[in-house]
């Protein structure tokens, strides 16, 4: 019975406006909206076809590979720079500098320094990716508690097995925050880079069905965005319950209290 | 050394650092222009009404929008947080809005609005909205429930108990929310103008590169990261300022 | 009446009224602390913490470190710990000068929230010390069966610390602290932020854990009746800057527990007499020749 409620309150509210939308496309056919029925023929059509090769799988692996080289980059630099403390206050203050650069402007920067190609896709990427999971790893890391930092200390524990068993997990849920800002800023990047500078690729892709007027396909090319963007979020939300599971413990016991 | 002088020295460092790149030929002096012209470009950018009507143009769009934004996240957070039926009806429509990104808009918004501002509203308004309203849900969810039940009991009747119990607990979530979908619309408005050419700094850019100016281009982005920075600085500011007297009650929420 | 109690002593070289502790023979001592003297640098001036202390503990001792607030013993188990560097004097463990936070020392803090970590469950916690010096998995087990076994948590290995109540967190932090089979355990205050029934079945457990393992522990505390139960000698400090107000020799049986030893008279006239050396430190009195 409690599964049944859990989805009826999960599908309600989609069914309802699906519904509505569909009511309210019946009569004349509007220019800039199209039926559920035409939207759900038209997705189908347009992606699973050659797109899904040539253009849909590549963005995907580019969005992917720039934003695993800014997670894995961020935190190593943010490692480095949040132990040691003349090189935060060094660094401070021109890092929070690029992290206020709203992260599209550097596509067209990009565009020049590297011209059109792959790797400067996946660089526009990481360059404005990387701000949040760096920044978020120094203040992690900065914030490391003095007694269990202490506590390590006296028992021996220190260089890589520090970092591992101390550092890391301590500044876990910071970086992990600054992650999920990682991923959303990616996505919105992958579609620019490719809206702006490409010749193939969703953003591109899209762009062209919008100056071509193809609206339904249109339609389709921002479902399919928001997909990725659901994944995306759905693959982080379960990752990250699973890696900091003794991060929620830990809340809500004091929570409790 | 102190940590503002180090971080000085960290800055000046960086200037250093771009200046010579270029002129040390590590890269093309016509793809990087050394930190001196583009800063000189900046000085004389600074000069000129054009320059500052793009700021007032993107500022304009950012303000309208995250206001706007705010004010809806407002009302309808408040609304559905209120009750559970509702939350728990909205909930999987909100997590699957949530992670669409707004540039994803752009084709319906160049289709709507073409290259007016509206375009720009339209994707500012529908990403700071999901940074205010998650926030404002997770305030009033935060609500104590003691708190509520002793107020209920002292007679306060709706509009008091929300003025005095809700609003309280949820502010802090509130200037939370407000403070991000501050960058967040900045973000934004920027990327519409830069990519749909909607009026601002964004679309200079975007002239500016396509035209060859790239000293300006650059100028122009140094100033959007200043004006990035400002913003966060005045959002800290507010949120210090409205807080005081609550920040003993909050423990820090990692956001 | 004072020097009644003084005179109860083992062999010793030294008097307890100098503003130095016991002292023991030139390689007999397991920790020796001499001429400690710590000075902060504030914004405020130099402060000197702690002026000078000097005593010795021989190998298998109990020694309990009571003073007033601000007496320094924070200070003092942060230089002996190896956590800080002292302005002046030395620490030695076993022989050898203590200049980082020696191998054969454990310290179990007064927080146990904090120094547990909170991303691993209880046997992690314990393992880790030992799985960082590269022991094998099957002495590992041993070793932290050993421990949980001796400290009463054997049925808890899988549970998270802040699953468990402040007593069982400290348990485990004492756990940790046998797995790691040190020669010199530091306890700072560690049964301050416990409730008092807890307190009783710990300082029981330590008394235990000790006399089954030979270890030599220095237990800092502020708590006077603690200090005496659980010592075998009491080092009552000064007030800031901190000398060695008295060296006391506890002379109460071997075998103690809650109930009777905290009944005899013995008890109560020494910790009478601890409560008045202290009383007599906050008002400012320091031994005849304390400082230089």
């Amino acid at each position: 019975m409690r599964i049944a409620k859990g989805i009826l309150y999960a599908v309600g509210l989609p069914a309802l406006l699906v519904l509505i939308w569909w009511v309210s496309t019946l009569g004349a056919k509007s220019f800039f909206v199209p039926t559920p029925g035409t939207l759900a023929a038209t997705f189908a059509k347009t992606w699973f076809g050659d797109r899904l090769f040539s253009d849909v799988l590549p963005s995907i692996l580019r969005l992917f590979v720039g934003v695993a080289a800014a997670i894995i980059l961020g935190i190593l630099a943010g490692l480095l720079i949040g132990s040691v403390r003349w090189l935060r206050a060094l660094t401070e203050p021109v890092l929070e500098f690029f992290r206020a650069v709203p992260p599209p402007v550097l596509v067209p920067v990009l565009m020049l320094l590297m011209g059109i190609s792959d790797s400067m896709k996946i660089v526009v990427i990481i360059s404005g990716c990387i701000w949040p999971v760096l920044l978020n790893t120094i203040e992690g890391v900065r914030a490391i508690d003095g007694v269990l930092s202490d506590s390590a200390h006296t028992y021996g524990i220190g260089g890589w097995a520090r970092v591992r068993y101390l550092v890391l997990p301590s500044a876990g849920p910071q970086i992990l925050a600054g992650v999920r800002q990682c991923l959303s800023i990616g996505l919105i990047l992958m579609v620019i880079s490719e809206m702006f500078a490409s010749s193939s690729g969703l953003g591109f892709t899209i762009v062209q069905f919008q100056r071509s007027f193809a609206v339904p396909e249109m339609w389709s090319g921002i479902v399919i965005l928001g997909l990725i963007g659901v994944a995306m979020s759905f693959i982080f939300q379960f990752t990250e319950r699973r890696i900091l599971r003794w991060y929620h413990g830990l809340r809500e016991v004091e929570n409790a209290v | 050394m102190t940590k503002q002088t180090l971080g000085i020295a960290g800055i000046l460092g960086f200037l250093l650092t771009w200046e010579l790149i270029p002129r040390l030929g590590l890269v093309e002096a016509r793809f990087l222009p050394p930190a001196s012209e583009v800063l000189a470009a900046l000085a004389l950018d600074v000069q000129l009404t054009a320059f500052w009507a793009a700021v007032g143009e993107t500022l304009v769009a950012w303000a309208i929008g995250l206001t706007s934004a705010a004010l809806l996240a407002v009302v309808i957070g408040f609304l559905v947080g209120s009750s559970q039926f509702l939350r728990r009806f909205t909930n999987s429509t909100v997590e699957f809005l949530r992670p669409i990104p707004s540039v994803a808009l752009i084709p319906l918004a160049v289709l709507l609005f073409g290259v007016k501002i509206e375009s720009s509203l339209m994707l500012i308004i529908y990403a700071s909205f999901w940074q205010v309203f998650i926030q404002v849900l997770y305030g009033v969810a935060d609500v104590d429930n003691v708190a509520m039940q002793t107020a209920r009991s002292y007679g306060l009747n709706m509009a008091a108990r929300v003025r005095h119990v809700v609003f309280p607990t949820a502010l802090p979530y509130l200037m939370t929310g407000v403070r991000l979908a501050a960058s967040v619309a900045l973000i934004l408005a920027i990327t519409a103008e830069l990519v749909i050419g909607s009026p601002g700094l964004g679309r200079e850019i975007a002239l500016a590169q396509s035209g060859g100016a790239i000293s300006g281009m650059y100028a122009l982005i140094l100033a959007t990261g200043l004006i990035g920075v400002l913003i966060n600085m005045l959002m800290r500011f507010i949120e210090r300022k409205t807080l005081s007297w609550h920040s003993s009650i909050r423990s820090e929420v990692i956001v | 009446m004072q020097s009644d109690i003084n005179e109860k002593a083992g062999p010793v070289t030294a008097s307890a009224t100098s503003g130095a502790g016991r002292i023991l023979a030139d390689g007999t001592a397991m920790l020796s602390v001499r001429n400690l003297k710590k000075v902060y640098q504030t914004d405020g001036g130099p402060v000197e913490a702690v002026r000078n202390l000097t005593f010795d503990l021989r190998p298998g001792e109990l020694a309990c470190l009571v003073g007033p607030s601000g007496s320094g013993k924070t200070t003092l188990l942060k230089c002996i710990s190896g956590l800080m560097a002292p302005t002046e004097g030395e620490v030695l463990l076993d022989g050898a000068k203590v200049t980082g936070p020696p191998k054969k020392m454990a310290v179990v803090f007064q927080e146990y929230g904090r120094s547990l970590f909170p991303w691993m469950r209880v046997r992690e916690n314990v393992e880790l010390p030992l799985k960082n010096q590269g022991m094998p998995k099957a002495e590992r087990d041993r070793l932290v069966d050993e421990a949980l076994e001796a400290v009463g948590l054997s049925h808890v290995p899988l549970s998270y610390p802040w699953q468990l109540s402040g007593g069982m967190q400290q348990r485990v932090a004492i756990a940790r602290a046998v797995a790691y089979q040190p020669e010199v355990l530091l306890m700072d205050e560690p049964f301050a932020a416990v409730d008092a029934q807890t307190r009783a079945d710990l300082e029981d457990l330590i008394r235990t854990v000790w006399k089954k393992l030979g270890v030599t522990v220095l237990f800092v505390t502020h708590d006077i009746d603690e200090s005496v139960y659980l010592g075998e000698r009491v080092i009552i400090l000064s007030s800031s800057p901190t000398v060695v107000q008295e060296d006391l020799i506890i002379d109460l049986p071997a075998d103690r527990d809650q109930l009777n030893t905290r009944a005899l008279p013995r008890f109560t006239e020494l910790r009478h007499h601890v409560y008045e050396q202290i009383q007599r430190a906050k008002a400012g009195h320091r031994p005849a020749a304390a400082g230089h």
